[in-house]
């Protein structure tokens, strides 16, 4: 066996070289690179970890802004629908304020109408009971020859026109 | 070995110096320039152009990049799972460990001998696994040490031991404790050492079954070489294995030297 037979000549060689080149290994390869090596490999995760980080909270602040903007839709629609309330009951108050005064001067032309109607009425039949007291007169002359007072003949024409 | 002789499974595992520097020293003790050196410094380059194929730092990566990062982040989460979140400081030499290790089994698996070469596993080595070995138990002690103090000896006694049994249990607790970077280092030059001997005796049985009769070659050559197949799909399994146990010990042991119990 090689390894033992040989120990004697080759130990110190073997040691030698074996440090020498484990040392290039560790210090340029193991302490050199390695340490890069590796801060990319976590450099890499830290960005993937930070944008997924960033992924979420941009789903948030989406799902904010999304229930922000139904809390003001909902909030205008209200807002809305009360000023279309408030319109709806403002017409209809001032259209009945002129159907009002509309009303009140219909009445008083109707009033007004009414008075006149009433007087033209009352003229007429003050003529008529004129004219039938000189009729009446006019026939108790013809017919009896007397001469009848003013005053009787109209009192007989207005018993007669109140018996109707 | 046997009369046809020309086979030795464990020729593989000789070690020689390369570049005429078998006399070359340092401070009086050899260094020569060897296969199993030569392998060590391809183990390191095939790992380095590994890593700066990572290096691009961009933010979708390519498959040479994401390659990279599977492996860091395989042995972040290994760490994360054996120690915790104070495992992370441990990635740079959990990882060079691991690919190391790896790269060091799978380079000795190519099929080089085909262009006339001879690949060579130095994690075959227990000179070679035991330096690994006893630097992972080295920075157990040093961390363990360091954080807790004397504290670190409580180690050995497990919760709720009762009085009497505090001695005994610590002597067991300690033994079981110092054979680790024995058990660290042995356990992966047993496995290569084992797989490499089985695949090399297989192939000797397919060349000289194939030597002594055509009948021979097509009955028991065949066979094995069937099974050779078998094995060095297994042997890379095994390859990848020993270097993941290697580095989940090494987070083990380090979970009990950043957390004691």
């Amino acid at each position: 066996m090689p390894q033992i037979a040989q120990i004697a000549e080759t130990y110190s060689s073997q040691i030698f070289w074996l440090l020498l080149t484990f040392g290039f290994v560790f210090f340029v390869i193991g302490l050199g690179m390695v340490p890069k090596v590796q801060g990319t490999a976590d450099a890499r995760d830290a960005k993937i970890s930070g944008d997924l980080d960033a992924a979420k909270a941009a789903f948030a602040r989406a799902d904010e802004a999304e229930a922000d903007y139904r809390v003001r839709d909902a909030e205008s629609r209200t807002a809305a629908q009360a000023m279309l309330a408030k319109a709806k009951s403002e017409a209809a108050k001032a259209s009945e304020i002129k159907l009002a005064a509309a009303d009140a001067e219909v009445a008083t032309k109707i009033a007004a109408a009414e008075a006149r109607i009433q007087a033209a009425s009352t003229a007429a039949l003050a003529e008529i009971e004129t004219v039938a007291a000189e009729a009446a007169r006019d026939m108790v002359a013809r017919i009896s020859g007397v001469e009848a007072s003013d005053d009787a003949a109209r009192n007989a024409v207005k018993a007669a026109l109140a018996h109707g | 070995m046997a009369e046809s002789g020309k086979i030795d499974p464990m020729h593989q595992f000789a070690i020689e110096p390369l570049f005429g520097t078998d006399q070359l020293s340092l401070g009086g003790f050899n260094i020569a320039f060897t296969n199993s050196a030569l392998y060590m410094v391809l183990a390191a380059i095939v790992l380095w152009i590994f890593v700066i194929g990572g290096m691009k730092r961009e933010l979708v990566p390519g498959r040479w990049q994401m390659a990279v990062e599977y492996m860091t982040g395989f042995i972040k989460n290994l760490l994360i799972a054996n120690v915790g979140e104070g495992g992370k400081k441990y990635i740079p030499y959990v990882f060079s460990l691991f690919m190391f290790i790896l790269l060091a089994n799978l380079l000795g698996l190519l099929p080089l001998g085909l262009v006339g070469l001879h690949p060579f596993t130095f994690t075959s080595h227990f000179t070679a696994t035991g330096v690994l070995a006893i630097m992972s138990f080295s920075i157990v002690l040093i961390v363990g040490f360091a954080k807790h103090g004397f504290h670190f000896f409580s180690l050995f006694i497990p919760h709720g031991t009762p009085a009497l049994m505090v001695a005994p249990l610590f002597l067991i607790e300690l033994v079981s404790f110092m054979v680790r970077p024995f058990s660290l280092g042995l356990r992966l030059f047993v496995a290569m050492t084992a797989g490499h001997v089985l695949l090399k005796v297989l192939a000797g049985f397919v060349i000289n079954s194939a030597n002594a009769s055509p009948a021979l070659g097509l009955t028991v050559g065949t066979a094995s070489f069937i099974l050779m197949i078998g094995i060095s799909a297994l042997e890379m399994l095994v390859a990848v294995i020993q270097a993941y146990v290697f580095a989940l010990l090494t987070s083990v042991y380090l979970n009990d030297a950043e957390n004691l119990h």
